[in-house]
């Protein structure tokens, strides 16, 4: 991750073009194009039926390509599925584990499925095991296992043959808050050893607190993609509340300053809201009132929240949206 | 080489020897058979057949004897019918798409499932026979070890190829199908025409015609006439019933058997491989 800088293309590890997908003549994506970058958590943020999973199913070669290009780990999907299942590792949306397997069997048939030689599928076992530690339960069967437990189960097994891509798809449906933000250690440390993640979500937070990039998807197309900052930024709704001991003159000391879109009484004393990144224009807007010699009491800035982009990009809220 | 499928045979195997009650009814079912309905069955039959003398030098036996390879046939059918009932939970659990994103050839997941099922049939049959014998079912009457090892191979064969048709059939039916009780219906309609219209519980010859002519197609009957040709010998007299078989008659049937699996075989391959899970 940087800002700005020449990219070559080889570094895009997932590359979308004009992706349609047609269930008995029901659009489910309606001509989408994005790219991953090699090491990045990239997001789907979008409601139930958005297009999501047809998407991520798509990409992980379960669903044939009807139209467009995609390329995931340098293979196209449709030529060389075989090369690209090769590549990824997938921990599917809800939990698919045999109930009587154990935590061993389950990664051993995994293991053995991508013909990981017998020395180092039981080392690798070892460590997935002790990464999401679940060791101590390797002899339990599966269906004995906590809901967190089974997601970690998924993960170590996504990760199990070392894929430069990990497919997440809603990897924290259905999870206490607690464990969840276990799950969301798991995955930045996932991610910081170097395996790319690509996540679908409709938790605004999780795609908020996880994503380097984030595409909003909707009825089958891309609304808008960008780094978190980027589409709160792209709002221009940040908000300053500012507490005077003369609010009436407040109005006067900001004339002038174009970013600023309307002022109005709140309870929390005056709100403004500003055009453009907020944190840049706050300090002129506390100089200004500063030199026109009114006491300032309390400043805050509040940033738009991934809940306002989804609803200003949409139209709607995303909570509550079902299948 | 690849050989990814033994992971699918090795996952099936587990499957098996966890579920306890499935694993003793799958193993006790046959010997229920043989020991209420053959016992019962054999004592009426042979009331009956004691009447009819056999020809001079033939080696008469007993009915239950008799349908012990009809058991054998049965429960080798069930078995296998069922075989593919484990792809149906695995697609509608969603388990079934860990085994089609991966590398594995799709062809290895119906190998894997044959095969296990094949060894539960080997298993079964190898019960029905120990068990057989505690009944009092004359198999391989007064056969040299050496060609009692030789009739087990060839029931063994017989048995092997027969359960491959119908677990790549029971396969494919699980992969097209969206549930288990759509597999039970199909199962159901199939076993009492595949069962009652063939020599497996008595000899065909006293048939209408028409019956006649369908048993000659169907599978389960080539089976029963090769497990009875390993198990009695080619000539024996049962039910007021001569049989006799020749070489060829047993190479037909088991050529029978393996056209029946290779066109099976076909028929999944093309439905794996455009099988779509998700």
């Amino acid at each position: 991750m940087g800002a700005g800088g020449e990219r070559l293309s080889g570094d895009d590890i997932i590359e979308v073009q004009d992706l349609e997908h047609a269930f008995n003549g029901f659009q489910a994506v309606r001509g989408i194009s994005f790219t991953v970058r090699r090491g990045e958590i990239f997001s789907f943020l979008g409601p139930n039926g958005a297009g999501k999973s047809t998407t991520i199913n798509i990409l992980t070669t379960l669903l044939p390509l009807q139209q467009g290009t995609v390329r995931v780990a340098g293979h196209d999907v449709a030529r060389e599925p075989g090369r690209v299942r090769e590549a990824i590792g997938i921990v599917f949306q809800d939990d698919v584990l045999d109930r009587d397997l154990t935590v061993w069997e389950t990664m051993e048939f995994h293991g053995r499925l991508y013909s990981i030689p017998r020395d180092e599928r039981k080392a690798r076992i070892d460590e997935m095991l002790a990464v999401v530690e679940l060791d101590a339960k390797r002899n339990e069967r599966t269906k004995n296992l906590s809901g967190g437990m089974k997601r970690r189960l998924q993960i170590a097994r996504g990760l199990l043959t070392q894929p430069e891509v990990l497919f997440l798809d809603e990897p924290t449906q259905g999870l206490d808050t607690q464990t969840r933000m276990r799950m969301w250690d798991y995955i930045r440390g996932v991610n910081a050893a170097g395996t790319t993640v690509f996540l679908t979500t409709h938790y605004m937070e999780e795609a908020d607190m996880l994503s380097d990039r984030i595409s909003i998807i909707d009825h089958g197309r891309i609304i808008v993609s960008g780094t978190p900052e980027e589409l709160k930024n792209r709002l221009g709704e940040d908000v300053v509340y500012l507490e005077t001991g003369d609010d009436a003159k407040v109005r006067d000391a900001l004339q002038g300053i174009d970013e600023i879109r309307s002022i109005t009484e709140s309870l929390r004393g005056l709100s403004i809201t500003i055009s453009a990144d907020g944190s840049h224009c706050l300090p002129r807007i506390v100089e200004r009132v500063h030199d026109a010699g009114i006491a300032i009491t309390s400043v805050n800035l509040k940033k738009p929240t991934m809940d306002d982009v989804f609803v200003h990009y949409t139209g709607r809220e995303l909570r509550d949206t079902g299948a | 080489m690849a050989w990814e499928f033994l992971t699918v045979y090795w996952r099936e195997m587990i499957r098996f020897t966890r579920f306890r009650t499935q694993l003793l009814s799958s193993l006790l079912q046959p010997a229920l058979w043989m020991a209420f309905f053959g016992v019962a069955m054999s004592s009426n039959f042979n009331r009956f057949a004691s009447s009819v003398p056999p020809p001079a030098g033939v080696v008469p036996v007993d009915y239950l004897t008799f349908m012990a390879a009809g058991v054998i046939a049965m429960t080798t059918l069930f078995t296998s019918l069922f075989g593919g009932i484990s792809l149906l939970f695995d697609k509608n659990w969603g388990l079934m798409r860990e085994m089609l994103a991966s590398p594995m050839p799709r062809t290895h997941i119906m190998l894997g499932i044959s095969l296990s099922g094949m060894t539960k049939s080997f298993i079964q049959v190898a019960i029905i026979m120990a068990f057989g014998l505690f009944l009092g079912v004359q198999f391989f009457p007064g056969y040299s070890p050496a060609r009692v090892v030789v009739s087990i191979l060839g029931i063994f064969l017989f048995v092997g190829v027969f359960s491959l048709g119908f677990l790549l059939f029971s396969s494919t039916i699980s992969m097209r199908l969206e549930s288990p009780e759509g597999l039970q219906g199909i199962i159901t309609l199939l076993t009492l025409p595949l069962f009652f219209v063939s020599n497996a519980l008595y000899p065909i010859q006293a048939f209408p015609p028409l019956l006649q002519d369908l048993s000659i197609y169907n599978p389960l009957t080539h089976l029963v006439t090769g497990v009875r040709y390993f198990a009695l010998g080619s000539e024996f007299f049962v039910v007021g019933t001569n049989y006799s078989y020749t070489p060829a008659d047993i190479l037909l049937s088991f050529a029978y058997l393996v056209a029946f699996a290779a066109v099976m075989y076909a028929v999944a391959h093309r439905t794996f491989q455009k099988a779509v899970v998700t």
